[in-house]
């Protein structure tokens, strides 16, 4: 039996106007542009970009915290899009999102038992005493003292702050989680529990997961599967295993070779882009990576007609014309 | 051959309310060679970035103050006894610092060019036409492209590695010896925090600068620094050359650390982590201060803390494990 689809993205994308002049075209940039994915159920499907590749605003999109311009979002089965306020209120407590800087989103004022409760009661979930159990149980569940409930945000430090996040994330039994950025303030002794945290409540309530990171190697030990993003537009997916293994994308192949690795030892292929990522607002025309890709087979053609998404090998799907020669890009360095 | 910046005992307290005192660099002695870049690691309330800021003496006083007993000497000077105007020449003349958010450092009604030749004309007595020239010679030798045209634009013109690149161009106005780089790449993309740790390797061979670089990030000491130390609570728990210090930690906190971090070339697996918190610098723990979270700790660590030991006079650790290798658990 194929696993089921729980989150189906088709095409979507979002557009946001540039501040311009009153009369007369505003310019536009594509933040996200035409992506589809799937994540099936007890997936994680981590996405890999940087600033500015829209991947903050894809998951965003999802779970409509912004509106979407065109396409469509299923959550098992259900047209997400469509939903009234109501019903998208009831969604909502299917989908949750865990923020990079739990400080901007806990209530200075708040102590943190009662920022967990707020969701549990607001949804209906428990009231009272049976409410406040609940959050017992929600800080055991993230590894928090019970009696950091009768703290304030600024009391706990980053890391516990990253855990009452997901406790609230949590609270309302939701099965699927967007985590932007989850660790990338934490430090690393503190990012790496956050981490393992994050597979054993997975594990514990079959959580589906997108894993949004700048960092490939944060998203290599948690997601099944990586869609890698460039200027708003997915470049590459595949099985985690076989894109760390060997890259097709000559983007993915760079990022992972400027990924800081603990080692001065490990073989690490050498390939330092020139530039800097195009504006959205002005890509280049064919492959938005075409004036920085290192490939070796690069030519008229990556200017002249834009590389679609397409499955060049079962199951691993790239966005470039010359992927099948994707070995020769670490060959050259 | 002689350090060029040598420092002994470095001491830096801060007076809290109610009466806490915080002591985030705590006796910290170290040598930086001309030619070297020496990467100072830890994580965040190590101190690392209260020492590079101690070493330019911008410490606010008070709250802050340095222990008169520390020393800093740069090429014999002794920086902790400068007065004011000799401390002016020797901030950006001798020692040039770079922050980690290049943005919040630049001043975002002034063009790049007035910025940088106004920190030429600090260091040189040039008139206007050859500040701008050496402006625009400092740009392009920080690999600015089209430095002309860089020269009229604003900082918000610029991208975040742009910008950096600028302070680096900034920071060598006044042709120091020393560059302190405070997470110089942290706030940029990985592709272009490449770019700018090559431009600082290439600046360090070029001109023959000391590099002290502060980071968080295992990974980037690894990939730049020919020599690391490693911090914990105020003190320098490690160090050594940096091929030897990675392969062969010789403290358990930088093992644990190096354990802890996610790697692209490792297959997923559990991480294994440090277990607790860092401690606050309000509250050292006595005897060794990373005992509490040690999985070789017994009574001689929460007894007394070691010095940095070690054989290999290079490569030395603050741990007893040095003294007792017997004690090491499996």
């Amino acid at each position: 039996m194929k696993p089921e689809r729980l989150v189906e993205i088709d095409r979507l994308t979002k557009r946001f106007a540039l501040p311009g002049p009153l009369v007369g075209r505003r310019r536009t940039i594509v933040a996200v542009d035409e992506v589809t994915l799937t994540i099936a159920r007890g997936e994680t499907l981590g996405l890999v970009g940087e600033s500015g590749s829209g991947k903050t605003t894809l998951g965003r999109c999802v779970l409509r915290l912004t509106e979407p311009d065109e396409g469509r979002v299923r959550f098992a089965g259900v047209e997400v899009l469509a939903l009234r306020a109501e019903a998208l209120r009831r969604m909502r407590r299917r989908m949750q999102i865990v923020f990079q800087e739990a400080t901007l989103s806990l209530n200075p004022r708040l102590r943190i038992g009662a920022a967990i409760r707020e969701p549990v009661e607001l949804h209906g979930l428990a009231r009272g005493p049976s409410a406040r159990a609940r959050v017992v149980e929600l800080l055991a569940e993230v590894g928090l003292d019970r009696t950091l409930g009768d703290h304030y945000p600024h009391q706990l430090s980053g890391g516990q702050r990253q855990r009452v996040g997901i406790a609230r994330a949590l609270s309302v039994e939701p099965e699927f989680l967007v985590l932007d950025e989850p660790i990338s303030n934490l430090d690393v002794s503190l990012g790496a529990q956050v981490l393992n945290l994050l597979a054993d409540l997975q594990a514990r309530h079959g959580l589906t997961y997108l894993l949004i990171a700048h960092d490939l190697a944060v998203v290599r030990h948690l997601a099944d599967r990586v869609a890698v993003v460039y200027l708003g537009r997915v470049v590459e997916l595949a099985p985690a295993a076989a894109l760390y293994q060997q890259p097709l994308h000559p983007y993915t192949a760079s990022l992972l070779a400027a990924a800081s690795v603990p080692d001065p030892q490990a073989a690490r292929p050498r390939i330092v882009l020139s530039g800097e990522p195009p504006s959205a607002a002005s890509p280049p025309p064919g492959c938005a990576f075409q004036p920085r890709c290192p490939h070796p087979k690069k030519d008229q053609r990556c200017i002249a007609e834009r590389p679609a998404l397409r499955e060049v090998q079962p199951g691993r799907w790239a966005a470039c014309h010359y992927a099948e020669n994707a070995v020769e890009i670490l060959r050259k360095g | 051959m002689k350090p060029l910046l040598s420092v002994r005992d470095l001491t830096t307290v801060f007076s809290l309310p109610g009466g806490l005192v915080a002591r985030p660099v705590d006796g910290v002695s170290l040598d930086l060679f001309p030619g070297e870049t020496l990467a100072l690691v830890g994580e965040s309330g190590s101190g690392k970035t209260t020492l590079a800021l101690s070493l330019l003496r911008l410490i606010p006083e008070p709250p802050g103050r340095i222990d008169p007993a520390s020393r800093v000497e740069l090429d014999g000077t002794d920086v902790m006894r400068l007065d004011s105007t000799a401390l002016r020449r020797v901030r950006g003349g001798g020692m040039a610092m770079i922050f980690q958010e290049p943005g919040s450092s630049l001043n975002p009604v002034m063009t790049v060019g007035s910025q940088i030749a106004e920190t030429v004309r600090v260091h040189a007595r040039l008139d206007r036409g050859a500040a701008r020239r050496r402006t625009r010679d400092l740009l392009a030798d920080v690999g600015l492209s089209d430095p002309d045209r860089r020269l009229d634009q604003y900082p918000h013109e610029l991208s975040g590695g742009m910008q950096q690149r600028v302070m680096i161009a900034m920071a060598l106005a006044g042709h120091p010896r020393v560059l302190i780089a405070d997470e110089p790449t942290t706030a940029l993309d990985v592709t272009i925090q490449l770019q700018i740790l090559d431009l600082l390797t290439d600046l360090k061979r070029r001109l023959g600068l000391a590099v002290l670089l502060i980071t968080h990030d295992l990974g980037v000491a690894a990939r730049v620094a020919d020599r690391v130390a490693v911090m914990y609570a105020g003190r320098i728990v490690e160090s050594g050359p940096t091929a030897r210090l990675f392969q062969r930690p010789r403290h358990p906190y930088t093992e644990a650390l190096l354990l802890a971090v996610p790697r692209v070339d490792r297959p997923a697996e559990r991480l294994p982590v440090v277990p607790g918190q860092p401690p606050p610098a309000t509250d050292w723990p006595a005897g060794c201060r990373f005992h509490p979270r040690c999985r070789h700790a017994w009574e001689r660590c929460r007894g007394a803390e070691p010095d940095l030991l070690g054989t290999d006079q290079e490569h030395v650790a603050r741990c007893w494990l040095m003294d007792e290798p017997g004690r090491r658990a499996p």
